[in-house]
């Protein structure tokens, strides 16, 4: 399964779109519950099961919904399912061991709908760069069209009802990933992330084996779902992504007229192990394609495109390893056969 | 800095919270913060909600003193007000209905507002008339039509035969795209 896929870069990581070169993706998840049925993580298999062929009877009836990709849990073997969360379509609650959820991966992969996770129905739509309003118009675009069939769980004081009571109003979260090398270098980080949290909004690092933040990634993301428009969450996000990328841009700056020499050592030692090391974790990749990726931007590594930095971010994850291969691998050859890959990526790449 | 859950490890996971004006800081490390629910980055509960309901425990009655039947209980999925504080996640969409006095206080904590300001559904309009939502009221009515046949009551059925009928007519139209 999926092997057509892990061939092709995913479109969300496609390196288009507005600011992409220091937000990788935007993300807009809306989740919603059948009116009248038990939440999957208290309903029984019947309850599961009939959520499940309701959704069956919309995707037969929606022209739209029809023309996904459509997988049931229990059909999907465990490096698949590990294949598709480090593709963003599924979650890791996904795979709770419930195999009644079903999941739905619509055109150029930029939407999945999954159903029976924690809400009956969870709606997400992924763009390239800063974009929540494509992203929030392609997933409301599939909750309409499935409003036409199903009748939601509402209620006019909290909105669009969910299991978790964080999730309730709009059922929206709206999140990018962001690059932010620079306010990790000039430790600015952490005023920066407590002053976002202040403004509302969640922020989390990617934990790699040590203290570090994986890959200078950083998910940002509402915190609040209720009192709020959509539209409203929208712009909150926006806003506060052009913050950061802005403060980013100082941070880069500064490093620029403070440490270019130490800064510059920094982007080429990176792009030296990725282009002939022999052994590479997906740890270790991911912070040298950071340092690659600032010297990009900073025009220190012109040569290199974002678009292979992104590719290679993806295709050196563990599934995507194993399924670009086509055999499964333990962690000594995967560590082996992605600095391998890495080469193959980058032989035609140099100054 | 040390996790300050286990007490052991060094703390990974560094995360402030804003509720109403309280701070709320947590400084765990990896084990312990996916103790927690922050799993991983496509977690879609980065949210120490625990801290919130387990604050809520204290100004709960204690469930001794109040007498049986007392307590808010979901009669659609049979759920307590202090289970639901407990695991932090509701049975049904009647819960919502069932919690709704102590509901108000938990959203303002969470979200700083205990009041929908978003999209409202186009067919709630349609809520519980006979102009529900087709695939759901195809299966309602033929759930009744079946209890109808067993139960003999041939009257009944042939009345649900024909709304059944008008239904899947409806469900044969939006099938054609105009
Ligand atoms: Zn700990
Ligand atoms: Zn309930």
């Amino acid at each position: 399964m999926f092997e057509e896929m892990a061939k092709s870069p995913a479109t969300w990581l496609s390196g288009q779109g507005d600011e992409s070169q220091v937000v990788l993706s935007t993300r807009v998840r809306l989740a919603r519950n059948v009116a009248g049925c038990k939440y999957p993580t208290s309903a029984d298999s019947e309850t599961r099961k009939r959520i499940v062929s309701y959704f069956d009877s919309v995707l037969t009836r929606s022209e739209i919904l029809s023309k996904g990709q459509y997988y049931k849990a229990a059909d999907i073997d465990r490096l698949d399912q590990d294949f598709l969360i480090e593709r963003h379509l599924i979650s890791p609650a996904f795979l709770d061991g419930d195999l009644s959820k079903t999941v739905l991966i619509g055109p150029e992969e930029r939407l999945s709908i999954m159903v029976n996770e924690e809400d009956h129905l969870r709606i997400q739509a992924l763009s390239s760069g800063l974009d929540a309003q494509s992203s929030f118009d392609l997933a409301m675009q599939y909750e309409a069209e499935i409003s036409h069939h199903l009748e939601f769980d509402y209620d006019k004081d909290f909105g669009y009802l969910t299991a978790c009571p964080t999730n309730a109003g709009t059922g929206m979260r709206a999140s990018i990933l962001i690059h932010l090398p620079g306010l990790v270098l000039t430790r600015d980080i952490d005023k920066v992330i407590s002053r976002i949290t202040r403004a509302g909004l969640i922020v989390r690092g990617f934990y790699g084996e040590g203290s570090d933040v994986l890959g200078n990634l950083f998910q940002v993301s509402n915190q609040n779902t209720l009192g709020l428009a959509e539209a409203d969450i929208l712009s909150q996000i926006t806003e506060v992504a052009r913050e950061i990328i802005e403060e980013e841009a100082g941070a880069r700056q500064q490093l620029k007229s403070e440490a270019a020499d130490m800064i510059e050592d920094k982007i080429w030692r990176a792009f030296g192990i990725l282009k002939h090391a022999r052994v590479l974790t997906s740890d270790e990749v991911m912070n040298l394609l950071s340092a690659v990726r600032l010297g990009y931007v900073m025009k220190v590594v012109e040569f290199i495109d974002i678009s292979l930095i992104n590719e290679i971010l993806l295709l050196s994850q563990p599934a995507h390893l194993q399924k670009y291969y086509g055999t499964e691998m333990d962690q000594n050859q995967q560590d082996f056969v992605r600095a391998q890959m890495v080469r193959e990526k980058l032989r035609d790449t140099g100054p | 800095m040390i996790c300050q859950d286990c007490k052991k490890r060094e703390a990974q996971v560094h995360l402030t919270q804003i509720i109403n004006n309280e701070k709320l800081s947590l400084s765990l490390c990896k084990e312990c913060a996916a103790a927690r629910g922050f799993h991983s980055p496509l977690d879609n509960h980065p949210f120490p909600l625990a801290e919130i309901l387990s604050g809520l425990a204290g100004d709960t009655p204690p469930v001794k003193n109040s007498p049986p039947g007392e307590e808010m209980v979901c009669k659609g999925c049979g759920l307590t007000f202090e289970q639901f504080t407990r695991q932090g996640r509701f049975g049904c969409g009647d819960c919502y209905s069932a919690f709704r006095s102590r509901l108000e206080s938990i959203m303002r904590k969470i979200h700083g507002s205990s009041l929908h300001r978003g999209r409202i559904p186009e067919f709630s309009k349609f809520e519980k008339s006979e102009q529900a939502l087709p695939i759901q009221e195809e299966e309602r009515l033929q759930s009744e039509l079946a209890t109808a046949i067993k139960t003999e009551d041939f009257e009944k059925a042939v009345e649900l035969r024909d709304k059944l009928k008008a239904v899947r007519e409806k469900l044969m139209m939006e099938d054609t795209p105009n």
